[in-house]
């Protein structure tokens, strides 16, 4: 794709979303810079702090903790739904009317708000009125998410896997189906096994779909607010507990809006870095792959 | 299917693929065929099992869900969605919620189409650092800009309106539609942008013929994932409004009242929310099975 | 504007930001820059290694706040020179 004509003038066609973004995204930006620095109590009435708040987020031992399980809810959920997901759209039958159908089934956890996520997961684990809930006690498990925090963990990363696993099968499912009949061909002609099909036709077409697809998800198992919000409230204690479910009951609960402000910038900037290193390592990849293309 | 002898090459490779079709079903293993048809019915069985909870919930009255287990409705009633359909307050909120996201898919849509196309056909100063810009928009936690955002919009007026929430979720949707659009645009052959210009067309009347229905499905994927952002986020709508224009994940929090939560009708809210996604989903289904590689490649 | 709350250091932090995004703008358009690499292991153009020195800078910023004593100005010296470095040699 190096083809592209350098014209400056595509400036013209970008400034109508530039401008929209911007008010959405700079001026609360802005914002909430200036809101980190000082002590607001209202637009009348505020003091000048300095980095007070800074140095408080840092070292506030309930955060610090808070980030710690943000990292390992991230990194097991995406543990388990990037392969679970990419096995998925494998099953997923091609054509027919069960592909329609399943596909639909497939996607349906995806298109509901994300607060009834939570309460329809709150209602199928509780212990007296949930199937899941219920059952797991039948067979004998004292299964109780709201005294126990393994059990409190291991439902938000279901419900987790149940929720989000769909992105993934459907960005694969859409990529393997851009692929040609004729490389499949090809392949059954080389009698190549599952396996190579698999490693050398399909991953290399599926790395743009999974890149876009772990992106999101890191982005939004980072950002988990409502579900285990509906589900647990952060607790047995602060075991589930998020980021950010911290930021809002700081912002909004506790309305501390230098602190909150403070945190926001530092969650931000840990995004920021994240997302941009794995952004580079895969473009970097592909770059690299094309260049040996060329050669 | 006949067996006369193809005449076109159209209809010999369609011949073969059949053949080659039939072949292979013959020569897979039924085991493996069994074990793949087994395992996607475990999956749908455990995606369907909380949403069948949630409708069998929907259809009992509140007496039974608390007086006893039962794994379909004993006395099946719809009171809860009389309820829902007979209280303003109810319906008002999915009505209010469709119209923001509609509002949303639309300017996302408009702004993001021309300049997924200047990304994807041109180069200019900073565009890759502005690419990266707009994507750490994706990535900012809604939970960071609320407060602003109660200020910003109180300040010009559009507080408790559909157009503030609309807005509000532009911040994650436009960045979303120009990845995914840009996408689909580079796999368009930049030979007929130059052909069509070369033919007389004005930049306006190309993108609006013959670009944009080269590009149909792709925008049919956009609108999906528009769609699907907007009506899922709730912080910020919720946030951003009061009365007028309270979205329906808000009117819910509703039920929990004096006498502890009115759980039959929390969930048949919960199935009416499920509804618009799967129309949505039903409609785009060919576009997402057609396959789409998405991403710079 | 009034409920922006602005204070004095972050209108100048702004201002130079966009002071910044300016001058590099000014400057690609005199010369435009050509994509190369130094001691960092993948290959940037100019306005990448600016990216990476603010960047560094916010977390060199945060380290000394957070978890030493020591003067701002400290944090800030550091954060250039980090910069220039980049800049030149990266």
């Amino acid at each position: 794709m190096n083809n592209k004509i350098y014209n400056n003038r595509a400036w013209w066609l970008i400034l109508p979303m530039l401008l929209l973004v911007a008010f959405s995204a700079i001026i609360p930006l802005m914002t909430v810079v200036n809101y980190s620095v000082q002590d607001v109590f209202d637009a009348n009435t505020r003091f000048f702090t300095g980095v007070e708040w800074f140095q408080a987020t840092l070292n506030d031992p309930g955060l610090q903790a808070a980030l710690v399980r943000q990292f390992a809810f991230s990194l097991t959920v995406l543990t388990i739904e990037v392969p679970l997901g990419i096995g998925i759209a494998l099953l997923m039958p091609k054509k027919g009317w069960q592909a329609s159908a399943i596909l639909i089934l497939v996607t349906m956890p995806l298109l509901i708000p994300w607060n009834v996520v939570g309460s329809i997961w709150q209602i199928f684990t509780r212990g007296d009125i949930g199937l899941m809930g219920w059952g797991l006690r039948e067979l004998g498990y004292g299964y109780n998410i709201t005294r126990s925090a393994v059990d409190a963990w291991g439902t938000i990363i279901l419900m987790d896997v149940w929720h989000w696993t769909p992105l993934i099968a459907l960005l694969c499912y859409s990529g393997l189906r851009s692929i040609p009949d004729a490389y499949y061909q090809a392949a059954r002609i080389d009698r190549a096994s599952r396996w190579a099909v698999f490693r050398y036709i399909q991953l290399p077409k599926l790395t743009n779909v999974l890149v876009i697809g772990i992106l999101l998800r890191f982005m939004h198992s980072f950002m988990i607010y409502a579900e285990p919000f509906v589900l647990t409230g952060g607790g047995p204690g602060n075991s589930t507990t998020f980021l950010s479910q911290s930021l809002t009951t700081m912002a909004i609960g506790q309305q501390d809006l230098g602190p909150s402000a403070a945190f926001s910038l530092i969650y931000f900037l840990i995004i920021l870095l994240v997302c941009w290193v794995f952004y580079t390592a895969i473009m970097n990849l592909q770059k690299d792959k094309q260049q040996d293309k060329g050669a | 299917m006949s067996n006369s002898i193809p005449t076109t090459p159209e209809a010999v490779r369609k011949q073969a693929a059949a053949a080659d079709d039939r072949r292979r079903r013959q020569a897979r293993p039924v085991s493996r065929q069994w074990r793949r048809r087994g395992l996607m019915t475990a999956y749908i069985v455990f995606v369907l099992l909380p949403v069948y909870w949630l409708l069998n919930m929907s259809f009992q009255s509140n007496s039974e869900i608390l007086g006893s287990l039962t794994l379909w409705p004993q006395d099946f009633t719809l009171e809860h969605y009389a309820k829902i359909f007979s209280d303003s307050n109810w319906y008002m909120g999915y009505v209010n919620s469709i119209a923001y996201v509609l509002m949303n898919m639309l300017i996302s849509l408009a702004v993001a189409l021309p300049a997924a196309y200047a990304f994807s056909r041109y180069r200019f100063i900073g565009d890759k650092h502005l690419f990266f810009w707009l994507l750490t928009n994706l990535m900012a936690p809604p939970a960071v800009f609320l407060l602003p955002y109660f200020q910003l919009y109180y300040t010009v007026g559009l507080f408790d309106t559909h157009v503030a929430v609309a807005l509000a979720h532009c911040l994650f949707n436009i960045p979303l539609a120009i990845w995914i659009l840009e996408g689909f645009m580079s796999s368009v052959p930049k030979e007929i942008d130059e052909t069509a210009f070369i033919d007389g067309y004005s930049f306006p009347r190309f993108f609006v013929k013959i670009f944009i229905p080269m590009i149909s499905s792709g925008i049919g994927v956009t609108l999906f994932f528009l769609f699907m952002f907007s009506w899922v986020e709730l912080l910020l709508a919720s946030t951003l409004t009061a009365t007028n224009a309270q979205p329906i994940g808000s009117v819910m929090t509703q039920t929990k009242g004096a006498s502890g939560i009115d759980w039959g009708a929390l969930s048949a809210a919960g199935v009416l929310t499920i509804l618009p996604g799967i129309v949505v989903v039903y409609f785009v289904r060919n576009h997402i099975a057609k396959g789409f590689a998405l991403g710079r490649t | 504007m009034e409920w922006m709350v602005w204070t004095t250091p972050t209108a100048i932090f702004f201002s130079a930001i966009a002071a910044i995004l300016a001058g590099m703008t000014a400057w690609e358009l005199a010369s435009p820059t050509i994509e190369r690499k130094g001691f960092l292991p993948i290959a940037t153009t100019r306005g990448d290694r600016l990216f990476i020195g603010l960047l560094c800078a916010a977390y060199i910023h945060l380290m000394v706040v957070g978890f030493t004593s020591l003067s701002l100005w400290l944090a800030l010296g550091i954060s250039i020179l980090w910069l220039l470095i980049l800049m030149r040699w990266g």
